[in-house]
């Protein structure tokens, strides 16, 4: 972290930033990404979580917007009429905001391949919204480089195309390659972010960190760094903030449908410090840098097919279910692990009896509850999480 | 999908036609092969329905075991309860697919199969992704259980209701560089195309006779029923014997038997023999359920409801738009066939498809059973209801039930629910009369 910030009025500036991207976040509206078209011109496409390459779209002069469903503020009134009660949430808020117009500025919507209802949610947009883009990406559950990688090569240049007959610029290598190097520093910024937390947690409070990661999503690329970098400054040098007696957990299962905001200050309000998490998981789904020289389309591909996280939505065919979680528990320094998936949300609850032997098998002391987006009650949450991190600060050997 | 595999009896056999007491000998006669691999060595492979690569398995010499058929028999057999408990206290969620908590139910509690025999272990795990992101959680849980190899075939979505170049070779290619080798060292045997293409040949025989009796629904009356009495009519091709000459005798001694009661005039069999008066015809979106599978049946046929088309008919494979295996291109013939199974299509194809099906088969109405733990079929099925009355001007009717888990079968909401729905056509028709 750079000392370029001034000590004096630092809370006031971080209140100042956070306030900003908490408006961001709930702008549901679009406002930033209107504003953007208006300056630039240019197309604005959505994308579902948890990860597509936006490199490719920014190089096309597009802005890639993440788009995490609703919150708990939303009221959904068309949209529950189009899902059963057994549907997780996020499709039904993400209908309601295109049913009411909020994303009527988006000139398509990508729908990543990491779930049944996502999939499916990509044939709906189709028939309800038949005038924009609708780009179901085929994400490779096949990673030899010959294989998926020559598939989802394939699916990129086919999204190129059509994102090209919707008025992009055509992708240029040259483009591409300034675009790499933008989201890497992107990501490195999420990455001393997260890294800031692990070690002073206190500094970094997860319901902070959040809305920061959500407003960035609406952003572009370069507006995105500057706020990550101004927020990795201040907090970082805001000496006001002091320690708690808190429990370091890491949170699993939230890498789709996000919890309510209310959730995450319930949980560090029960005493725990989030030291790693699966929120907004675009901005860390590839591990590292992707090199910017060569072929730059090949180096997105191999990133996708070498350098993502085990996210519960890819296959593991050889590795150990698991493993990594148990690697990112040792390596955030966490004490225990809170699954925290949403409801009906077969990625996440398919995967957990697999993780959860993983952790027992380390030693890590773990509880698990659900949620939706739209959940208001947290009390039971509280109770729950405050007795886990009190188990931890007591008992634990760890 | 397939008959329950129990012992028949005298007293059954003597209701049953000659195609059904077929039908029940290949699968004792497969389950018995299954139960005598200890002894025998045959090889065996776990996989799935749709997408499944029978006649690969046999050019190989593999017998294919088919976890979501062992779920459904659990179901008819009255034990799916107990095994979802078992892996409800192993820490699977309440919120999660029931064929997976079945089946790891069923192999926590001795992996006893729909016989009554003790399954193999597998020697291979055949993931075919194939249009159900579950199937892949399901083979990550099961490779836990087992230490044999688990080779994944990820078949591409049709998300803009067309295989493209790319999506056939990238399947053919995983099939020839991924599937066959693993199948390969497996085994121990080089692949032999030529018995693949044998394999392929009986497969399209028998895929024309399936599709002629599906088809025999468009006479009225409907000789069949293609929802409920399908599951019998699917079960040697959905499952271990496409590709066999067991398969080709069974379908067409199977369309003989369609044929005369078309002849006859007849309705279809149903589970208190020759159906009544037909007094509706209506296609059926969604699988069945298996818990109360007959009493749902009834519930249809006490009103004279028979479902003259359903999409679960076709997850298996999606043969009545002319898809064929086709031995002059094997492994792309394959690759065709995974990538157009039912689920494997987008949400607007399957909305054309039942829309077809409504005038295809002159339907009065359609309804969509709605399964709670099936995301694949039931995400979109409200959006999918309306499209489908918008376009048919037919009325739709909704009903939700699950595939395996008796907690979430209401049998008196159901009836009700299906009750007024046949009452509304039957008013529909008569002011329509007027």
């Amino acid at each position: 972290v750079s000392g370029a910030a001034d000590a004096a009025g630092i809370p006031e500036r971080l209140a100042a930033l956070v306030a900003r991207a908490d408006r961001l976040y709930r702008d549901d509206r679009l406002t930033a990404v209107r504003a953007w078209k208006e300056r630039t011109g240019g197309l604005a496409v959505g994308f579902l979580p948890i990860y597509v390459p936006r490199e490719l779209l920014h190089a096309q002069g597009v802005l890639p917007v993440g788009l995490m469903g609703g919150r708990e503020d939303l009221e959904i009134i068309k949209g529950d009429a189009y899902y059963q009660s057994y549907i997780c949430h996020i499709p039904r808020s993400t209908v309601e905001l295109g049913l009411n117009g909020s994303y009527a500025c988006l000139d398509g919507i990508l729908f990543p391949a990491i779930c049944d209802v996502i999939r499916n949610l990509s044939g709906m947009w189709q028939t309800l919204f038949p005038g924009v883009l609708v780009r179901y990406l085929d994400l490779p559950q096949e990673f030899t480089p010959g294989l998926g990688g020559l598939f989802y090569r394939h699916e990129l240049e086919q999204l190129s195309r059509d994102l090209q007959a919707r008025g992009a610029t055509p992708l240029d290598p040259e483009a591409l390659r300034r675009s790499l190097a933008l989201y890497n520093e992107d990501r490195r910024l999420v990455r001393e972010l997260y890294a800031l937390r692990r070690v002073e947690p206190w500094k970094v409070p997860t319901h902070e960190l959040y809305v920061v990661l959500r407003a960035s999503l609406v952003l572009s690329v370069e507006e995105s760094s500057a706020m990550l970098r101004e927020y990795l400054e201040l907090a970082g040098a805001d000496a006001t903030r002091r320690p708690l007696d808190q429990a370091r957990v890491l949170l699993t299962g939230s890498f789709c449908e996000q919890p309510p905001l209310g959730l995450i200050k319930t949980l560090e309000r029960a005493g725990c410090y989030i030291v790693d998490d699966d929120f907004v998981q675009v901005h860390r789904f590839l591990r590292s840098d992707i090199p910017t020289d060569g072929d730059p389309l090949g180096n997105l591909v191999t990133a996708f097919l070498t350098d993502a996280v085990a996210s519960p939505t890819r296959y593991i065919g050889e590795a150990v279910k698991g493993q990594e979680l148990v690697r990112r528990v040792e390596e955030s320094g966490a004490e225990g692990v809170l699954f925290c998936a949403p409801s009906f949300c077969d990625p996440a609850l398919l995967d957990q009896p697999m993780t959860v032997t993983a952790v027992e098998r380390a030693g890590v002391p773990w509880t698990a509850f659900k949620y939706s987006e739209n959940s208001g009650q947290f009390q039971v949450i509280r109770e729950q999480a405050g007795t886990f991190a009190d188990s931890i600060k007591l008992w634990s050997a760890r | 999908m397939t008959v329950p595999a129990r012992r028949p009896s005298a007293v059954d056999d003597a209701r049953k036609d000659d195609s059904q007491r077929r039908q029940k000998e290949m699968i004792a006669r497969h389950f018995d092969r299954l139960a005598a691999v200890p002894e025998t060595g045959e090889r065996c492979a776990y996989t799935f329905v749709p997408g499944n690569l029978t006649e690969l398995l046999l050019s190989f010499d593999i017998l294919p075991v088919l976890p979501e058929i062992n779920a459904l028999q659990s179901a008819m057999r009255g034990k799916s309860a107990e095994y979802i408990a078992v892996a409800e206290r192993l820490g699977h969620s309440e919120d999660v697919c029931t064929y997976v908590k079945s089946d790891i139910g069923m192999l926590r509690s001795g992996n006893i199969g729909p016989t009554g025999q003790r399954l193999p272990k597998p020697d291979v795990l055949l993931l075919s992704y194939t249009g159900c992101f579950t199937f892949m959680k399901w083979f990550e849980l099961l490779r836990e259980e087992y230490a044999c190899p688990v080779v994944m075939l990820h078949v591409p979505y049709q998300a803009d209701g067309r295989i493209t170049d790319a999506m056939r070779q990238y399947v053919v290619a995983q099939l020839r560089e991924k599937v066959i080798p693993a199948l390969e060292r497996a085994t121990g045997r080089a692949y032999d195309e030529d018995r693949l293409k044998e394999h392929l040949t009986r497969s399209a025989q028998a895929e024309d006779d399936l599709v002629w009796v599906l088809q025999s629904a468009k006479n009225v009356p409907s000789p069949i029923d293609a929802y409920f009495g399908a599951v019998y009519y699917l079960g040697p091709i959905f499952s271990s014997f496409r590709g066999t000459e067991d398969a080709v005798t069974y379908y067409r001694m199977l369309r003989d038997e369609i044929s005369e009661r078309v002849r006859l005039g007849k309705g279809p069999v149903t589970p208190d023999g020759d159906a009544g008066e037909e007094r509706f015809r209506v296609v059926v979106e969604g699988p069945p359920n298996w818990t109360s599978f007959r009493q749902l049946w009834k519930m249809f046929s006490d009103e004279g409801a028979v479902a003259v088309a359903s999409t679960y008919a076709k997850v298996g494979g999606v043969y009545d738009t002319g898809f064929r295996h086709d031995p002059s291109r094997p492994l792309e013939s394959l690759a065709e066939y995974c990538l157009g199974c039912y689920t494997n299509l987008s949400l607007p194809t399957r909305i054309d498809l039942l829309s077809r099906y409504i005038s295809e088969y002159r339907a009065d109405g359609f309804l969509i059973n709605s399964i709670k733990s099936c995301n694949s079929f039931s995400a979109g099925q409200l959006h999918i209801l309306r499209e489908v009355e918008a376009r048919s001007a037919k009325p739709g009717g909704f009903f939700e039930s699950d595939l395996v888990d008796p907690r979430y079968f209401s049998a008196a909401n159901i009836k009700n629910r299906l009750e007024s729905y046949f009452q509304m056509l039957g008013q529909k028709r008569a002011g329509g009369a007027r």
